[in-house]
């Protein structure tokens, strides 16, 4: 099965056209010497069963109903059937970056709309159209400070994903750029003023990596004391709980998109979402979405301030990134417009009731320990009295998957594991699984 | 003309009014969301940093919602609807078993801080498509991780900084041919190092001679797409990495042109090093209106080491874990890159086998040939060579004849129902119009393409005017992207500007 129409008849006809005998001669004026006279190696052709077949085997070997309690970014939230509906409209998915305005205004609306939605809960005047994901928008927020302040050294708190701060070093260190970690204490970033500088930003995540709500102030007045950009690495769906990193004084919010309309799918795709203020605009990586209007006085969407990307600015671009993720952008806006500002909201405060449910339940277990007396949102840390790596794998024969376990992210948390919590675990769920940690403890 | 029945995209139920947005169908109170009661206590949270009010997002219900975005959707062009011949986008058709694939619940649903041991089979499938990947480029070992081309180039340049910086060896440009993708000299600088360009000769090819000229110890490495970005190939490409290699620079493929080479000659036999290839175009996984893509990078066995990781491996035991390569770049995205996409592309890899990739090529370069050979007649083909899976045609000849320019063309191609190609680039040609017909298009499709083509040649003469201002069926015609940059408007708070 090829997917492609020809007959032979046609292949002849054509060959014909051109004046080739045989098919290989498409290939003639290629050197001889590198061209394979061999067919590849490769398993197949399948038929379409038994690509189905093949698929579900590979899948029986995945434990994926497990009740999730594992964050870090990519969450467990409920995914109303209306985003996969529309996001899977055929003009949505097989249609590429709207390079021709007159026909893809369907895309580029919605991008508009994703901007504007993802601009009001950052609390920030423009949004770009996506990024990759949270941890590589943390990386293009970092060029972005770097490219504003002329300056080479970035603050990193030691609270930030360690996702995002392996992802930092790894794009630092070819452009000269020194990162400097500033620790934890109790649960939450103690910046160092006197730490070497001056940084080109101070880069947080809010709520940070285990779960705690970080201080605003201490970041942002910190970063523009010394005339850095503050940025943020956001949880979407606390923003309707939490204060906008935009009224909170933040340059640069960005956010891993994932909860808002895509499924975990093993971490990817998701979405990168990137947020700031209206002077940093021409600093946006990535596509960007504006309104215009056409010949006819008819409004309509375009790609603009199209200047800054790799296309037309090549080596000077302050940014590589072309394809992105769009129809993950287009998923999100649609949960977004879901939710609306209700939704949004009772997402953040169940999830976040349901969480200190079950830390008080976690807390009364003999052995364990809520890791950190600071507030969290709806992922927190415990320690537990056995290696968690064992209690994950032993959970798991349980039905859940128990967190995400710390010891090789702060081995300062050796019997650390990280659970998450959504508005979608029920009490039942809470309680059980509350009653399967405190046995498996027991077995040891 | 072309039958007037067939609009490019909007549908006539529509109409030509704009949409409205979302929130201008915002209505206080209304609401699409609905959950269950909390079952925990719900006192008051009494959390730091709270919110003082409700996130300022649009009120609709999900009736309106729905009728909202089908509405837009009507106004977009994709492969499913037509032909889509946008160069060196390879805009083939999306098998939907692939689709179907990526929504299975057994992978959909999976957390990627799942322990390895539970999600065997999510990482046997990164190892079967890494080998797949590897058995057509000709390469060792590959990473899934990069998420798209782009990162797929910076990952192959910090691979070859890395490479550069253990021999000790402070390396400062890399060559990339004038005909690149503006990708490549964007990697380039992002990866640390300065982008040289080399020129191309009058068959559209690397100047070799110049080349070898810029060859020295300052040289990384050579960034090159084969076949180029004008559709033709690099001939002499054994030389050119036997010239990089001499200075122990290396050489890097761009796979955007991976389609017109399957089963027919390989990257790593050709005397490259790094291979990034794009799933979304090769293997025929969906654009998404730019994104999700994947863009794996494989290499030779000595660069295995620089890979970002962890990256699968089979185990003693039988089973696959995580690994971290021994002198890793380290980590280009937050999880195991765009998984879903890669679970698309093994599907359409296994589906397809060593024989049906090899026809991919074939019929490929088969449609781009019969096209070109159709449309030679209307159009100039600057280059004597053969081409491969895209061409390059040029409008200079019309342009100085009728004043209708690619653009006018490429916009008076949307009323046929046909996507626009590629226009203005490669930057090497005038008048460039970049077209890939793909396999997966019939001979009646491309021979429709053709027919079109050669009408709006002749209308350029007999109508020049009428091209000027084409589209003229299309849902909004030639919007003002001057305006839209002096008035930026990029989201619905902004204020539109009035001229």
């Amino acid at each position: 099965m090829d997917f492609t129409p020809h007959t032979e008849a046609d292949v002849e006809r054509m060959l014909g056209a051109i004046g080739l005998a045989d098919i290989d001669d498409l290939f003639a004026h290629l050197p001889a010497t590198v061209r394979i006279d061999r067919p590849l190696r490769l398993p197949g052709p399948l038929s379409e069963p038994e690509v189905i077949e093949m698929v579900d085997a590979y899948g029986a070997k995945n434990r994926s109903r497990l009740v999730c309690f594992a964050g870090g970014g990519i969450y467990d939230h409920y995914l109303p059937p209306v985003v996969r509906t529309l996001t899977m409209r055929p003009e949505f998915v097989t249609a590429y970056t709207p390079y021709q305005p007159e026909v893809s205004q369907g895309v580029l609306q919605v991008l508009f709309e994703f901007q504007s939605m993802v601009a009001a809960i950052m609390g920030l005047d423009v949004a770009n159209a996506s990024l990759y994901d949270g941890v590589t928008a943390v990386v293009e927020a970092m060029n972005m400070a770097v490219a504003a302040t002329g300056r080479d050294v970035v603050w990193v708190s030691r609270g930030l994903s360690p996702r995002a701060r392996e992802a930092l070093a790894t794009f630092a260190s070819a452009r000269g750029i020194d990162l400097v970690e500033h620790p934890m204490v109790g649960g939450r970033t103690a910046w160092d003023a006197a730490a070497a500088g001056p940084p080109a930003a101070v880069i947080f995540g809010q709520p940070n990596y285990l779960g705690i709500i970080e201080d605003y102030a201490a970041a942002t007045d910190l970063a523009h004391g010394t005339g850095a950009l503050s940025v943020a690495l956001v949880d979407p769906m606390t923003l309707g709980v939490l204060r906008t990193p935009g009224s909170a004084g933040v340059d640069i919010a960005v956010a891993e998109g994932q909860p808002l309309g895509n499924p975990r799918s093993f971490g990817g795709p998701v979405v990168g979402l990137l947020a700031t203020k209206l002077d940093q605009v021409r600093r946006i990586p990535g596509r960007l979405i504006g309104r215009t209007v056409d010949g006819d006085g008819q409004t309509a969407y375009v790609m603009t301030l199209r200047t800054r990307e790799q296309d037309i600015r090549r080596e000077k671009a302050s940014s590589n990134i072309c394809t992105n993720q769009s129809l993950n952008a287009v998923a999100a806006a649609v949960h977004l417009a879901w939710l609306g500002p209700g939704g949004l909201a009772e997402v953040g405060r169940q999830s976040a009731a349901k969480a200190r449910y079950l830390a008080k339940r976690l807390g009364q277990l003999p052995g364990v320990t809520v890791a950190v007396e600071a507030p969290f949102v709806r992922e927190f840390p415990v320690l537990l009295p056995v290696d968690p790596a064992r209690v994950v794998a032993a959970m798991a024969d349980r039905g859940f998957l128990a967190g995400l376990p710390l010891a090789g992210d702060y081995p300062e948390f050796p019997g650390g594991l990280l659970v998450a919590v959504t508005e979608r675990r029920t009490r039942r769920q809470l309680d059980g699984f509350a009653d399967a940690l405190k046995e498996v403890i027991a077995d040891g | 003309m072309a039958d007037p029945a067939g609009p490019a995209a909007s549908s006539p139920l529509v109409g030509a009014a704009a949409e409205p947005t979302l929130r201008d169908l915002s209505v206080a109170g209304r609401r699409a969301w609905s959950f269950p009661e909390l079952d925990v206590p719900g006192a008051a949270l009494d959390l730091p940093e709270a919110a003082a009010e409700l996130p300022a997002l649009p009120e609709v219900g999900e009736r309106d919602l729905v009728a909202h975005i089908n509405r837009l959707a009507q106004r977009n062009f994709a492969v499913d609807i037509g032909a889509y011949p946008l160069g060196s986008c390879t805009m083939k058709y999306n098998p939907k078993i692939c689709d179907w694939a990526a929504e299975h619940p057994d992978f959909r649903d999976l957390h990627p801080g799942t322990p390895a041991h539970s999600v065997q089979g999510a990482l046997e499938v990164l190892l079967a498509a890494e080998e797949v990947l590897c058995e057509i480029t000709g390469m060792e070992r590959a990473s899934f991780q990069p998420p798209a081309g782009a990162s797929g180039e910076i990952t192959g340049l910090l691979i070859m900084r890395a490479y550069h910086q253990e021999r000790g060896r402070q390396r400062t440009k890399v060559l990339i041919p004038d005909s690149a993708h503006g990708t490549n000299p964007a990697s380039v600088s992002l990866a640390g190092y300065r982008a040289v360009q080399v020129p191309s000769n009058e068959h559209g090819l690397v100047d070799i001679d110049a080349l070898e000229a810029m060859i020295d110890d300052d040289v990384a490495g050579l960034m090159l797409t084969n076949p180029n970005t004008v559709g033709l190939f690099e001939e002499d490409i054994v030389q050119m990495a036997e010239l990089v290699h001499a200075v122990d620079g290396l050489v890097y493929y761009d796979g955007a042109n991976l389609n017109a080479i399957l089963g027919v000659v390989r990257p790593g036999d050709m005397g490259f090093d790094i291979v990034h290839s794009n799933l979304h175009k090769t293997f025929a996984t969906p654009h998404g209106g730019g994104g999700p893509g994947s863009g794996p990078v494989a290499v030779t066995g000595r660069l295995a080491p620089y890979l970002p990781g962890p990256m699968p491996e089979r185990l003693d035991d039988g089973s696959v874990g995580w690994v971290m390569p021994s002198a890793s770049i380290g980590r280009v995205h937050g999880n195991h890159g765009n998984f879903l996409v890669v679970l698309r592309a093994l599907t359409y890899m296994r589906a397809l086998g060593g024989t049906g990739l090899r026809r991919v090529a074939e019929r490929a370069v088969l449609n781009a040939r019969y096209l070109a050979h159709m449309l030679s007649a209307a159009y100039d083909i600057p280059y004597d060579k053969p081409c491969m899976h895209e061409f390059v045609a040029s409008a200079k000849r019309i342009k100085n004849e009728t004043g209708v320019r690619a653009m006018d063309l490429a916009k008076a191609l949307l009323d046929h129902g046909i996507h626009a190609p590629t226009m203005y680039f490669p930057l090497i040609v005038d008048e460039a119009l970049m077209i890939e017909p793909t396999e997966t298009e019939s001979p009646e499709t491309v021979e429709a393409m053709a027919a079109a083509f050669a009408d709006l040649a002749v209308a350029a003469r007999t109508s020049p005017e009428e091209l000027h201002e084409a589209p003229h069926r299309t849902p909004v015609r030639r919007p003002d992207e001057a305006r839209a940059a002096r008035h930026l408007v990029v989201t619905w708070s902004m204020e539109d500007g009035d001229d």
